[in-house]
């Protein structure tokens, strides 16, 4: 058994957290070859061969691949399916734009968010916003499949695994990127970050999320937001943390006006211990919250960063 | 340009799902059902390119029970045109993979001839978000997931899309497929006039054998489970208790 897996590679530079989760969660089905792809790839490649269970290192360089556009993504991967039984890649965005087209394309289903991996056909993930969480089996010749990493441990130091550079795929000429809004932060990176403290409609305003980071930063957190937060336009979408938006698991999760609607505990409810603080007593938060605070977050927010 | 928008009857989005107690599912009898909420934002950018000039027609897609006809019924009372019901299973609580559905879906686009189709980014209850990407994929199609700004601009659409980093803008040559992010729009409620025009509006009932698809599940279902329950913890009365009990338990 041989599985591919893209490693998500971003302006260069390899996401270690969430490509090495995934590995964790797949080095079990067999040797793990990971596929670094972008305009500039090698660094990234080298960072992968040095994650713990990785076999061998795939580095596919061309500007065709320096915006992560599905089209031409999905082409190489498929160029490169009949090599593998497994073709894989951490549950972000990207991937969960190339993924599906890459398994229509084998004529095989996408097995998305991938929970737990059982055996080599069978895997749990979670359905409903995580309020059911199913196992399936692929009957499938190739399982093409994301991976929540959120759900799998951290992989060690390894290596560091041969790097093989690869001819780019065809060019499918279907798309062109024109540009990224992508904001600048000191911030620890939401999905990985070991703290994170999030903002919901309760905060009331952009100039009022300022109260939120203070604490974050307080902290060292990433900072996150509910989406009610991020619809009411307080804070950017990049911080969405819910059913469709990123699904964290931090030591620490800190909720600041947030209800708790389904939606997004579906993003935080595996958070080792949650906090929260809202003025409303009754709020659906504090059913999962490990220590609840009842009040003003305009004052114990500031108190609670002060103290800190 | 015809656009076509492929529509998914789910659980309604303020329900809470319950898993069976035979593990074989989450119970959808006698549960209130709804148009899923990112295909309502889909249905409603289509009507919006109507209205604006850039689309000629609005056709409505939904593959699955034939309940999903009340489900076209809104699309329909939101402004679409006409509709087209493809009915694939029987039972409320068999759910069409996106595999399937995008190899009806692409018989209807072979048909139809769309110059786009705007799909939702996700279907709340399977949670895929699969079946925009999988048609364009079957189709050769360009695709643009997950969007929040869609420019018609000649043979070509400006697209905005949610990435993880931010937003990303890309250019993708039509026909298309674009799906349909939560702050594309806020979808209109249908009014009573529109909700009885709308019974007057043709819809065509197909079954995925007249497209001569294979709906046979490539994923089997081995069980479905509640997740692991967790209970509330305790309150505190004071910043300086949480600070302490956040101390005690080494996370600060």
């Amino acid at each position: 058994m041989a599985v591919l897996l893209l490693g998500e590679v971003t302006n260069g530079a390899l996401n270690r957290d969430a490509t090495g989760k995934a590995v964790a969660a797949l080095k079990g089905l067999g040797d793990v070859t990971v596929l670094c792809a972008g305009a500039s790839a090698q660094a990234a490649g080298e960072a992968a061969a040095t994650i713990e269970g990785v076999a061998r290192v795939l580095v596919a360089e061309d500007p065709l691949y320096g915006h992560r556009l599905a089209e031409p993504a999905a082409a190489l991967l498929v160029g490169l399916a009949g090599d593998y039984d497994h073709i894989a890649a951490p549950a972000t965005t990207d991937a969960k734009n190339i993924m599906p087209r890459v398994a229509a394309l084998l004529d095989v289903m996408v097995i998305p968010d991938v929970s737990a991996v059982i055996d080599a056909s069978t895997f749990e993930r979670p359905i409903y916003a995580g309020n059911a969480i199913q196992t399936v089996k692929s009957s499938d010749a190739k399982k093409v499949m994301t991976i929540r990493v959120a759900s799998f441990d951290a992989a060690g130091e390894g290596g560091p695994a041969p790097v093989e550079a690869i001819a780019a795929g065809d060019n499918p000429g279907l798309s062109a990127w024109l540009n990224d809004e992508v904001a600048q932060s000191d911030r620890p990176e939401l999905t990985s970050a070991g703290r994170v403290v999030s903002g919901g409609r309760g905060v009331g305003s952009k100039e009022q999320f300022a109260i939120i980071e203070a604490l974050a930063d307080k902290l060292g957190a990433a900072v996150g937001a509910s989406r009610a937060a991020v619809d009411s336009g307080y804070a950017p979408n990049d911080w969405q943390v819910g059913q469709t938006g990123k699904v964290v698991a931090p030591e620490l999760y800190v909720a600041i006006g947030i209800s708790g609607a389904i939606q997004h505990l579906a993003g935080m409810k595996d958070s080792k211990v949650i906090v929260a603080i809202n003025k409303d007593e009754e709020a659906p938060i504090f059913q999962i919250a490990d220590y609840g605070l009842v009040g003003d977050l305009f004052t114990t927010v500031p108190e609670l960063t002060e103290k800190l | 340009m015809k656009v076509l928008v492929p529509v998914k009857r789910v659980i309604d989005y303020n329900v809470k799902a319950r898993v069976k107690a035979d593990g074989s599912g989450v119970d959808l009898a006698n549960v209130k059902m709804s148009m899923n909420p990112f295909d309502e934002i889909a249905v409603e950018e289509a009507i919006r390119l109507k209205e604006k000039g850039a689309a000629s027609e609005v056709v409505a897609v939904s593959i699955g029970v034939k309940q999903a006809a009340e489900t076209l019924r809104t699309a329909l009372a939101m402004g679409a045109d006409r509709a087209i019901l493809v009915v694939a299973a029987d039972d409320l609580h068999t759910d069409i993979e996106p595999l399937a559905v995008a190899k009806i879906l692409k018989a209807v686009v072979e048909a139809e001839q769309p110059g786009l189709v705007i799909a939702g980014k996700q279907a709340i209850d399977n949670d895929m978000n699969a079946t925009g990407q999988m048609l364009a994929a079957l189709l050769g199609w360009s695709q643009a997931a997950f969007a929040s700004k869609l420019e018609i601009d000649g043979d070509a659409a400006r697209v905005t899309r949610e990435v993880d980093g931010g937003l990303q803008t890309i250019e993708v040559k039509l026909p298309a497929i674009v799906t349909a992010d939560l702050r594309l729009n806020e979808p209109r409620y249908a009014s009573l006039p529109n909700i009885m025009k709308a019974k007057k509006k043709p819809l065509d009932e197909k079954t995925a054998a007249d497209y001569g698809v294979d709906v046979t599940p490539r994923l089997e279902i081995m069980s479905t489970r509640e997740p692991e329950g967790r209970s509330a913890g305790i309150k505190v009365g004071s910043v300086d208790e949480l600070v302490g009990k956040l101390k005690e338990a080494g996370v600060i």
